[in-house]
């Protein structure tokens, strides 16, 4: 019976691979979800005790909560337009036949393997610094007052940081996705009188409807955890102006000590990815059957 | 058009692709100038552009000050070691879904794909303190336990990806002709597999090493890899923007010569498949 037996071989083939996933996923969520409902603080060892609700009811009516979905919409929204619109422009653009168009590419697509704290430090300090950065001598030579990006427009600054980091990303996907776009079907339309402009809107963007829809999913999916950025540049400030939802669940757990309140919010969290996150499931398991 | 048009256009594109391009650029550009800079001429304004005295200085200085290589070697040892030990696990598991799948295939695919999507902070406080009670805070071996973990939802949909272009018939046909297993294995489907393990191999190093939630937040003096260690210039102490793009010049070079060679892996490893 070669096929039982096959089966059985494939089945003990993917088990330590299942094995592992379910213990990365269970042990972390089981644990979260039970001090959730504990009252318990790492200074109090000890002490913990049941305390039903009374978490989620503290990190929902916190006001540091709204301000951080506030924020956490923002940033995940800010960064969303800038990467979708300069990555349709940037793939139609490298679509084009032109003079080193690899090089370009290759200089395109850098920012995306540029490690997120360093990108951060670079901003921060060589471009975005007051009085030394490079920012502040455009204004000078401007005529206008150099701006303190991260402390006057500080989440606007975290939102052009990270979004310098995913347009490559955008911009890769759309131009893959514009490639398979066939010549013929472009030109077809330009003999039958189209202009440009209605050659993108009646073909190009119906034909990357599906990549858009990838783009905007798999950013949101990472972009709702965004941290290193924050981390390294405003810790969250001024005020809670650049907190989010992870660098508050950060705060709670890992400077206030409130493993019950952290856990609470981490529930919340996960309840929010998971809107985003059976979208992308669905559309992913779709192309699977096809 | 005529060729005169064709041509104007083509200069036309070619000003805007390069200027376009060197702008998103200029920020990785800078941070290699400045590297080469004394502290006093990194924060000068007017800023110089490339006639400055140049110098190495800064690039010793970060080893002699605060042991660079110690966290270079971190983030080696890491990546490679969390991609390599999740290649090992994974390998097998892609195998079996994509030559012998079962009705339930899918849905482990699925549902691997949705592991990778619980927010990490949600983990952080049970893994924080796992860490703390097993003394595995600032080691090399917790850490690459966990990065192994993060991405082996990837690796697996990667390799699993790749895999289901290689044709089935091929293995049926050699068996027809005798191959026993182990010739089945290096004959057939090793040369077959390997480029797709490699593109994983290579993707994976670069996530890994770029990673800087579970690196913050789980290490300190002795594990840092360099994402980590790199924050450490965020003190306000003192402007050490020359030493602070040496260290960075030197964290992100490796990963961006390794990027640009793994450009069309990226796309396909990174929406699942989704996109080709």
């Amino acid at each position: 019976m070669p096929t039982l037996h096959a089966h059985a071989t494939a089945r003990l083939a993917m088990s330590p691979a299942v094995a592992l996933l379910l213990a990365w996923m269970l042990v972390p969520l089981g644990m979260t979800l039970y001090f959730s409902f504990l009252r318990y603080n790492l200074l109090m060892p000890g002490l913990e005790s049941f305390t039903g609700l009374g978490n989620y009811q503290f990190f929902l009516t916190d006001p540091a909560f709204f301000d951080a979905l506030a924020n956490t919409l923002l940033l995940v929204g800010g960064v969303l337009l800038v990467t979708v619109v300069g990555g349709v422009g940037l793939a139609v653009l490298l679509d084009q036949p032109f003079w080193g168009r690899g090089v370009v590419r290759l200089l395109v697509v850098a920012p995306f393997f540029v490690m997120p704290t360093v990108s951060a430090l670079v901003w921060k300090n060589m471009l975005m610094h007051p009085v030394n950065g490079l920012f502040a001598w455009v204004a000078q030579g401007l005529g206008v007052a150099p701006v303190d990006w991260l402390a006057q427009l500080p989440l606007f600054s975290i939102t052009m940081i990270v979004a310098w980091g995913w347009l490559p990303f955008a911009t890769l996907i759309l131009l893959t996705a514009l490639q398979s776009l066939s010549r013929e079907q472009k030109e077809a339309a330009e003999m039958d009188g189209a202009g440009p402009l209605a050659v993108f809107a009646h073909i190009t963007l119906p034909h990357l409807a599906r990549a858009l829809t990838v783009v905007v999913l798999i950013e949101t999916i990472f972009l709702l955890s965004v941290f290193a950025e924050i981390f390294v540049t405003t810790n969250g400030g001024p005020g809670t102006a650049t907190t989010n939802l992870s660098f508050l669940i950060y705060a709670q757990a890992l400077l206030q000590y409130d493993v019950g309140g952290a856990s609470a919010g981490g529930v919340v969290a996960i309840v929010l990815a998971n809107l985003v996150a059976v979208f992308l499931i669905r559309l992913i398991g779709k192309n699977l059957d096809a | 058009m005529t060729r005169a048009a064709t041509v104007q256009r083509k200069l036309a594109f070619t000003v805007i692709g390069w200027s376009v391009g060197l702008l998103l650029f200029f920020p990785i550009l800078w941070t290699l100038l400045t590297s080469f800079k004394t502290e006093g001429a990194a924060i000068q304004l007017p800023p110089k552009f490339l006639w400055f005295d140049w110098t190495l200085e800064n690039y010793f200085e970060i080893q002699r000050r605060s042991d660079y290589l110690k966290h270079a070697l971190n983030s080696g040892i890491l990546s490679v070691g969390s991609t390599v030990l999740g290649l090992v696990v994974a390998v097998p598991a892609a195998w079996a879904m994509a030559f012998s799948p079962t009705r339930h295939t899918k849905n482990i695919l699925m549902w691997m794909l949705s592991t990778k999507m619980l927010p990490p902070v949600a983990a952080l406080v049970p893994m924080y303190l796992l860490f703390r009670d097993f003394g595995l805070l600032d080691t090399r071996g917790g850490l690459l336990a966990v990065l192994m973990l993060v991405n082996l939802p990837i690796i697996v949909w990667m390799l699993f990806t790749y895999f289901k272009e290689i044709p089935g018939e091929i293995l049926e046909a050699a068996r027809m002709d005798g191959a026993d297993a182990a010739r089945e294995i290096i004959y057939i489907l090793a040369p077959m597999a390997t480029p797709g393990i490699a593109s994983t191999l290579l993707l994976n190093i670069i996530l890994a090493w770029n990673e800087a939630f579970w690196t913050l937040n789980l290490t300190a003096a002795d594990a840092a890899p360099l994402s980590a260690f790199i924050a450490s210039y965020s003190s306000p102490e003192g402007l050490f923007w020359a030493k602070l793009s040496a260290a960075s010049t030197l964290a992100i070079a490796p990963i961006l010569v390794m990027g640009w060679f793994s450009q069309k892996q990226l796309v396909r490893g990174l929406t699942f498949g989704a996109v080709k």
